[in-house]
């Protein structure tokens, strides 16, 4: 009995020490919620916020970073979801949460760096407290939060991966984000809903 | 020239499935990493230390790399015989992500580094969306769930 106690009393402590960060990453927010607002500053100093999307239907807001191959084979991904939904009201905000004292190529010098080499068509804002990242429940890179604009602001449609190949675009079956945004359009619910990819973790701060 | 020239194994979640079903009352720790994934990397040389500390037990460790199965010859197997891995290296032949992540475990979000630690007759499946920090938290979870 009291080697079956101390057992529980062991699991019991790993629970909440080692596995205490499982907790919190379910934290996040779900389908249905509305949009956390922010203010962050983008590459060319400015300070963005879900206020500064006063015309648009919705956003394609993707965390990723500079440094993670997920996120380098999704570039051209996101830059032609950028330039084919921008102009329907769908433009695509990139943010990037990592702690550049884990990643040094995550740094807000170095997004800049990217986005030149990239030619980035969209606005690409830097997430230094890890808070916005926190808040949506953002687990790795990329990761896809697709907004829907509403009558009293923006609310989450869609969660998850852009498509269902990330090693070879070519080879892509399912447009996830694609298809939900043009569910969104129709004022449907984007279906599947929520969708997994491997990715990088987002690195936080120690 | 490394003399442990390790050979990667292509795998699909139904060849895991089987395996683990065939070990019966061996536990296995499978390790999901990749070689571009600098967390994977640097908690590696545990599973390492872990699979040599348990030699006489029934456990056994799989390291299963999600990297891309096209970079196989050029990246994965360059790497993995530089680090001179002693553990049962593995490659996942998988496509569809949204499926087979589902079907390691329901709360895994996709971000490696990754572990389930699973046991056939004692009916037990653990899964930890994390990074393991140190040996010895990596190997006090192992004893804990060994010794069931």
């Amino acid at each position: 009995m009291t080697k079956y106690i101390s057992l529980i009393f062991t699991i019991i402590l790993f629970s909440t020490s080692v596995f205490g960060q499982e907790a919190a990453k379910k934290t996040g927010l779900q389908v249905g919620d509305k949009a956390l607002d922010f203010k962050l500053k983008n590459i060319d100093g400015k300070e963005i916020s879900l206020g500064s999307y006063k015309k648009e239907k919705g956003m394609i807001l993707i965390f990723t970073c500079n440094h993670c191959p997920y996120s380098v084979a999704y570039e051209d991904r996101i830059i032609a979801l950028h330039n084919t939904y921008a102009k329907s009201g769908f433009p695509v905000l990139a943010i990037n949460s990592n702690d550049p004292d884990v990643v040094p190529e995550d740094s807000y010098e170095n997004m800049k760096v990217r986005a030149t080499e990239k030619g980035f068509p969209f606005r690409y804002i830097y997430d230094a407290t890890q808070s916005i990242a926190k808040g949506y429940g953002a687990t790795r890179t990329p990761h896809v939060y697709v907004l829907k604009k509403e009558k009293k602001g923006f609310r989450i449609s869609y969660i998850g991966a852009i498509d269902d190949n990330s090693q070879d675009a070519k080879a892509v079956t399912q447009k996830y984000v694609e298809n939900a945004i043009a569910a969104i359009s129709k004022g449907e619910k984007p279906d599947p809903e929520t969708t997994k990819a491997i990715g990088c973790t987002i690195k936080w701060k120690k | 020239m490394n003399l442990y020239s390790q050979s990667v194994t292509e795998l699909t979640l139904n060849e895991l499935d089987a395996r683990v079903a065939a070990g019966k009352d061996t536990t296995y720790v499978v390790n999901f990493w990749a070689t571009w994934c600098r967390p994977c990397i640097a908690e590696l040389p545990y599973f390492e230390m872990a699979n040599d500390s348990l030699k006489n037990q029934k456990v056994k460790i799989l390291l299963v790399s999600v990297d891309f199965l096209s970079l196989k010859e050029e990246k994965l197997i360059p790497f993995v015989q530089k680090k001179g891995y002693r553990s049962e290296l593995f490659i996942l032949n998988e496509k569809n992500e949204n499926e087979w992540i589902n079907r390691i475990s329901t709360d895994w979000s996709g971000a490696i580094p990754a572990t389930l630690i699973l046991n056939t007759e004692k009916k037990y499946r653990h899964f930890y969306e994390q990074d393991f920090h140190d040996f010895p938290s990596l190997y006090a979870t192992f004893q804990t769930l060994i010794s069931q």
